[in-house]
């Protein structure tokens, strides 16, 4: 075990240098993209905030359940079977058809190249499952079927969240899908995470309807609140203009009433439409209902043909700039909870680094003067593994780009304390083989053959938790499966080349010392 | 070096350390244990005032006029940072934090929200869940590495000094109702990989030397085993120590539970390595057929 080839001892001095320099270019500044790279801290350290989110997906359930009842209703009238009483409940559809055709329907229900079965022939599965009694049918989403919707839902709404984030301008944000109706977002930096949330939290579906007199009206009225809760108003069911035919919207100064509007544009569909609507419309009033409540209901004056327009109602300069953003990137397929936030203001970020690295030195400082005081020499040698042991490590992670956080840096102290173990086993055990044993190479030799499978039982028992730490915990808690994972491999390596090779040269000069150790 | 005959006290320290299960684990069934905003759901707010401006009751009479139900405030480090905490949680409102920080200031003056920790009963519960998962898993994974290493014997002896010192470290967190949050779960896994760690070494040695002694009765060749592995586990103990007592007390407030945690954990672990390990290799009769049995299977 004490012999190095030359070509060995080259490579573990270059390893060892080159991780070592990214250790260092933490603390430099080089412009380049491969040399220069720096550990990326985590919120609890550079503060910021940690927001998880969650889609609420009953609206688009029910929404999806009755756009397929439109499409039973058609499909079961090409097919010239009568089906009745269409009910949408609890997450599932249910209707009756006549006695003699209970057979044929659940032919046709089963049927894989069917039209009501449009998933069959991409993922060999149902989009429904259903049960039937007597004359009755239910039909409830497939679990495969719920997955596909709540994954179509997710990458929207993933979609307008970035949108959402970016236009607000933060630093670097992280939005990331966790699990199939989770939404991660991560703002380094922001510590008052107020107006994310408020803009998250909406899901801006807009409309234009009119203020309805007669409530006989073809497509039906409601009676809606007005925003601030004050009083209500009831409008026509017909959406004369959705939010999807915007193109633009931004806020601006209305120059004959000097009041902060948000001014929008339409696509060529929506001009057509508000166009329409607006000149058949003249008198009446129009109401502009956000997310089920109304804004404001301007009475039309004239026909608005080009496009364009404007939308009032006592707006701050930052609610109409709110809005407008809100509406530039469109609506939410389904309203979304905030179910976690962790908020970390930028001071407590940095007196926990600060904490961290006072505790780093003065346990490095305790358990290096604790070796030598020990082992001496061989102090010497487990202290300068420990010190390679250290730039490895904070190399390594400077590599990958991990993320350190607070209990990650708790991780690397930890290691320090524990790293020098392997060589203490080693020492002790050499000790103990220079009893019986008169050739000093020899009894190095033996020391470390024979302590080997201890130590590698030893730190392969703190690996085990250490994986698991990884794959069952979250944020904070993963950089220190990180630093302690990483610590033991890099606590192996120093250990096995660096301390070895040095003891290996000492013990060679000085084989007929006396007590060597 | 002098023989230190820890096998004289098998008996007594066998008997403190089942006494301390059972004590444990009576806390830990009727009192239960402090369970952060982690586990618990609800806020947790770290906030800091200046000198003249606050002192604990008024900080608690002004939370307590806010309607959010139980508030517990504490200290947190020094004289000017407190940690509030609550079970209402609204993370839908916006405003719900903001509403909480203008009343405070208009009662109380400056305050600086340093920290705010807002946890859904959904996500708390699922925490949880896999907070004692990663647990489970971790004892089972050990459980399985040392026995496909070692014969039936050894692993029962390692798992359960591993159960004592977990049961023992939660058990301590009962008593003085210390917060159980999400690094007390690394805490606590670390713990269990340390002290695995521990009772390796001196099981290996076990082994070893029974091929060496044929002759010798299992009762003595443990305290060999625990003699010759001694010094090695004395300076380790010492170095980790060393490092968590550093985080201990340089390291803030918020690694103080994880690293007082882990010094119970390490402490315990070595304790357990020499005084439930071994002790149950006695008892099940471990003899040099034990191990050359398998061997040769």
């Amino acid at each position: 075990m004490l012999y190095f080839s030359k070509l060995r001892v080259f490579s573990v001095l270059v390893f060892t240098l080159l991780i070592s320099y990214f250790t260092i270019s933490n603390f430099t500044k080089i412009d380049d993209e491969y040399f220069s790279k720096n550990i990326k801290l985590g919120l609890d350290l550079q503060g910021g905030s940690y927001l998880l989110l969650e889609i609420d997906n009953e609206p688009v359930i029910k929404q999806r359940l009755q756009s397929k009842v439109l499409e039973f209703k058609k499909f079961f009238k090409d097919k010239e079977i009568k089906v009745r009483n269409y009910v949408i409940e609890n997450k599932s559809i249910i209707f009756d058809v006549d006695i003699d055709k209970i057979d044929n329907v659940k032919l046709l229900l089963d049927d894989d190249k069917s039209d009501i079965n449009p998933y069959f022939q991409q993922y060999k599965s149902h989009q429904f499952n259903f049960e039937s009694k007597d004359s009755s049918f239910k039909l409830e989403f497939s679990d495969y079927g719920l997955i596909l919707l709540k994954n179509s839902s997710l990458d929207q709404a993933i979609e307008i969240v970035r949108r959402r984030v970016d236009e607000v301008g933060t630093n670097e944000p992280n939005i990331l899908k966790r699990g199939n109706d989770r939404i991660l977002v991560e703002l380094p930096g922001l510590d008052d995470p107020g107006r994310i949330k408020s803009l998250l939290g909406k899901t801006a579906n807009l409309t234009f309807q009119f203020i309805s007199n007669n409530s006989e009206e073809s497509f039906g009225t409601e009676k809606l609140l007005f925003e601030d809760e004050s009083n209500e108003a009831v409008v026509s069911k017909r959406i004369v203009l959705s939010g999807d035919n915007l193109m633009d919207a931004k806020p601006t100064m209305n120059n004959q009433t000097n009041e902060t509007v948000v001014s929008f544009s339409l696509d060529r569909v929506g001009a057509k439409k508000f166009g329409k609507a607006t000149s058949s419309g003249v008198g009446k009033r129009l109401a502009i209902i956000l997310d089920g409540k109304i804004i404001s209901a301007p009475e039309v004056r004239e026909p608005i043909v080009g496009g364009n327009g404007q939308i009032s109602g006592n707006f701050t300069f930052q609610s109409a700039t709110d809005l407008a953003l809100l509406l530039r990137s469109g609506a939410l397929p389904a309203p979304l909870n905030i179910i976690e936030e962790r908020t970390v203001g930028p001071d407590l970020g940095k007196d926990s680094i600060n904490a961290g690295i006072i505790s780093l030195i003065i346990g490095f400082i305790l358990v290096v003067a604790f070796m030598f005081y020990k082992y001496r020499f061989f102090g010497l040698i487990a202290n300068l593994a420990l010190i390679s042991n250290l730039f490895l490590l904070v190399g390594i992670l400077t590599l990958f780009e991990a993320t350190l956080t607070l209990p990650g840096i708790a991780g690397i102290i930890l290691t320090v304390g524990m790293a020098v173990d392997a060589n203490v086993l080693i020492f002790e055990r050499i000790k103990e083989e220079l009893k019986n044993e008169n050739n000093s190479i020899i009894a190095f030799d033996s020391g470390y053959t024979k302590s080997r499978t201890t130590i590698l039982d030893a730190n392969i028992t703190t690996l085990i938790a250490a994986i698991i730490l990884f794959f069952m915990g979250s944020g904070p808690i993963k950089g220190f499966s990180i630093t302690l994972g990483v610590g033991i491999l890099t606590t192996l390596f120093s250990v096995y080349f660096i301390a070895r090779l040095i003891t290996a040269y000492y013990v060679i000069k000085n084989k007929h010392k006396e007590k060597l150790i | 070096m002098k023989t230190i005959y820890f096998n004289r006290f098998y008996k007594s320290f066998n008997i403190l350390s089942g006494i301390l299960i059972v004590v444990s684990l009576i806390f830990l069934i009727f009192k239960g244990l402090n369970f952060g905003v982690d586990f618990k759901g609800g806020t947790l707010i770290e906030l800091r005032t200046d000198k003249t401006s606050a002192n604990i009751t008024k900080i608690r009479d002004s939370f307590n006029q806010m309607d959010l139900g139980d508030v517990s405030v504490k200290n947190f480090g020094n004289d000017t940072d407190f940690v509030v905490k609550f079970e209402k949680q609204n993370s839908n409102d916006p405003k719900f934090i903001d509403q909480i920080k203008t009343k405070l200031s208009n009662s109380i003056g400056f305050v600086d929200f340093r920290r705010v920790e807002n946890v859904g009963p959904k996500v708390s519960a699922e925490l949880l869940r896999s907070g004692i998962i990663a647990i489970a898993l971790s004892l089972a994974a050990m459980l399985l590495y040392i026995w496909i290493r070692f014969e039936w014997q050894f692993s029962l002896g390692a798992i359960l000094a591993l159960f004592h010192d977990v049961v023992i470290t939660l058990g301590i967190f009962s008593v003085f109702s210390l917060e159980i949050n999400l690094s007390i779960v690394a805490a606590v896994l670390t713990i269990v990989g340390y002290s695995m760690n521990d009772t390796v070494v001196i099981f290996d040695r076990v082994r070893e030397n029974l091929r060496k002694y044929a002759d010798v009765k299992i009762f003595e060749l443990t305290n060999i085993s625990i003699n010759e592995t001694l010094s090695r586990t004395i300076i380790t103990s010492v170095t980790t120590l060393l490092a968590l007592l550093s985080i201990f007390i340089f390291g803030g407030e918020i690694l103080k539970g994880f690293s007082l945690a882990m010094i119970l954990g390490v402490i315990f672990g070595t304790y357990s390595s020499i005084y439930i390990a071994n002790p149950i290799l006695v008892s099940l009769k471990v003899s040099q057929r034990t191990i050359i049995k398998e061997e040769k299977d």
